[in-house]
């Protein structure tokens, strides 16, 4: 290094090297470009599934695409219109819909309870978390067939169905979500004289707030999915029996009817789900 | 903490001006690996009505054990802890102001200030007045409003002792409420907390590792020694009241102090820092 080749020792490191000088020069960013960069990321979102549907459209009716099994999207709208008419369509949309509601609030009302009591219990928690953990892993729709055979056709076997889907996520955040709280919370509360119930109105729960809702988020998702197992098995109503019926009949444009409504739900109740989740934790950083 | 006659108690003497009396008060913890480790060893000590008493020293000499002890947080090992209330005194015995930030996240300004008036089922009207006098008192009008995630730390640290202020307690505990805050702030913010103790009159234990901060506010200093935790010196503090924080530090007086503080801690903080040396070694 050029250290030892000047003589200087260490001292010399601070000195300049000889010679000419090149300028690095950094220049002010306009805010305009970052705006018109966010504007384009929108504008790419919004349209790439539309040119999804058009590419899909035009190799459905250019033969491409075999269109028994993949009709041309607007072969399905045209399907959806006709359904819709008829009222078929909106039929099963709330015989479905009516079912996850039901079967959510089963589920999520007893996950948010125990999930509270056994954040604060530890004996709660060494008598029974071993037995809810032990049944977690059964996949819900394996036990789909059982529940049929207990609850029969009926309502009550969609219910329980979709109730045990939303149970487990929502416990588990919710247990969480109260373990994991900072403790000087808890002991702000304790010196300013809190009762067990005033410590659970204001600390524990809105304390968990944020992971009871991700908790909430992942039961709906849990709670679609599972309405469909329990209509195409045991039902002759709803979204999941119009799509089994469909393929039954090999009326293909019906059963991606019932698919794009089944989407159309699920995107609608995430947008709920977010609308929610602002009402209840407004102190999060959006 | 229960409210019955004690015998034997610095407190059952003459002297009816002590606030707090602490009495060979020991509080050991047993670590995970069954070593017993003495925090605090046959601390005695006694706080005057109305005084402003400091703890200083090193790290791990218990200052904060004994300070969750008297706010009931935490209970001692051995030994006895006494408060002298008023009979006719409704008020809650103590707040404590904490080191870290404790604002509730999901309250707003407000909310965290009303919070203790709220736990205590304050009436309304009561409630209303105090949490607005406090938030006036402590300049956070402007952000009554907000969420403490939307504030500066010096601001949070505002919310925790207007809080702990609007409560009303008898007696106000407080650790390092400022020690995460830069200079400047802590300046401010000093000067803020004198101001406002001394139109309320309340009794404060204060703990800080901050010798500066020790002489600005305090009426009497402890330096504590650590590993065990045990009281060294105790030294009175000569300054008048009204104190400014700056007009303070000019004066020689103020200087020859933080030099004798800084002579009996620095033993202290050699011995800490060696006790830590060896724990790593070990």
């Amino acid at each position: 290094m050029t250290v030892s080749e000047s003589g200087l020792g260490v001292s010399a490191l601070g000195t300049h090297p000889p010679g000419a000088s090149n300028l690095l020069v950094t220049e002010a960013a306009g805010e305009r470009a970052a705006a018109t960069t966010r504007r384009i990321e929108r504008a790419v979102a919004l349209l790439s599934p539309f040119l999804f549907l058009v590419v899909w459209e035009l190799a459905s009716r250019a033969g491409v695409l075999d269109d028994r099994f993949f009709p041309a999207p607007t072969t399905i709208v045209q399907a959806s219109w006709e359904h819709l008419r008829s009222g078929y369509l909106i039929d099963n949309v709330l015989i479905s819909l009516r079912r996850v509601a039901i079967g959510f609030t089963v589920g999520a009302v007893p996950g948010l309870a125990l999930g509270l009591v056994l954040g604060f219990s530890r004996l709660g928690r060494a008598a029974l978390l071993p037995l809810v953990q032990a049944v977690y892993p059964i996949p819900k729709s394996a036990v789909a067939p059982l529940l049929l055979l207990i609850f029969g056709f009926g309502e009550a076997s969609k219910w329980v169905l979709v109730a045990l889907g939303v149970f487990f996520p929502v416990f588990f955040n919710t247990l969480a979500g109260v373990l994991n709280l900072d403790k000087i919370y808890s002991e702000v509360a304790q010196n300013f004289g809190a009762n067990r119930f005033q410590f659970v109105r204001t600390v524990a729960l809105p304390g968990a707030m944020p992971m009871i809702m991700t908790g909430l988020r992942l039961g709906v998702g849990m709670g679609l999915l599972l309405i469909a197992v329990a209509e195409i098995i045991g039902a002759d109503s709803g979204l999941g029996y119009m799509i089994y019926n469909a393929w039954q009949l090999f009326q293909v444009d019906t059963m991606y009817v019932g698919l794009v409504a089944i989407a159309i739900i699920g995107l609608v109740a995430q947008l709920l789900m977010n609308r929610l989740e602002r009402a209840l934790v407004p102190w999060a950083q959006h | 903490m229960s409210a019955k006659p004690v015998s034997g108690s610095p407190l059952t003497g003459s002297d009816h001006n002590i606030k707090i009396a602490v009495e060979n008060v020991t509080r050991t913890f047993t670590t995970k690996g069954g070593r017993v480790v003495t925090a605090l060893d046959d601390v005695s000590l006694t706080v005057r009505e109305g005084e402003f008493l400091t703890l200083v020293g090193p790290s791990g000499c218990g200052k904060t054990t004994l300070l969750r002890i008297l706010s009931g947080l935490d209970r001692q090992t051995k030994g006895r802890t006494t408060l002298r209330r008023q009979a006719d005194d409704k008020r809650p015995a103590n707040a404590v102001v904490f080191q870290q930030q404790s604002a509730f996240p999901w309250l707003t300004v407000e909310q965290n200030v009303s919070y203790g008036l709220r736990m205590a089922r304050a009436n309304r009207k009561h409630i209303r007045e105090q949490t607005a006098f406090w938030i006036e008192k402590s300049g956070l009008t402007a952000f009554k409003d907000s969420y403490p995630h939307q504030l500066s730390g010096g601001m949070k640290q505002r919310v925790a002792i207007a809080r702990a202020f609007a409560y009303d307690a008898d007696v106000l505990y407080m650790d390092e409420p400022f020690a995460a805050l830069d200079e400047q702030t802590k300046a401010v913010l000093q000067g803020e907390l004198l101001r406002i103790w001394e139109d309320t009159g309340k009794t404060v234990v204060y703990i800080t590792h901050s010798l500066d901060e020790a002489a600005t506010l305090s009426d009497r200093i402890m330096v504590m020694t650590a590993h065990p935790g045990r009281i060294k010196s105790s030294v009175s503090v000569p300054f008048a009241r009204p104190r400014d924080v700056m007009a303070l530090r000019k004066e020689p007086a103020y200087g020859e102090l933080i030099s004798s503080l800084w002579d009996q801690l620095r033993d202290e903080v050699g011995h800490a820092m060696a006790d830590e040396a060896a724990k790593v070694k070990r």
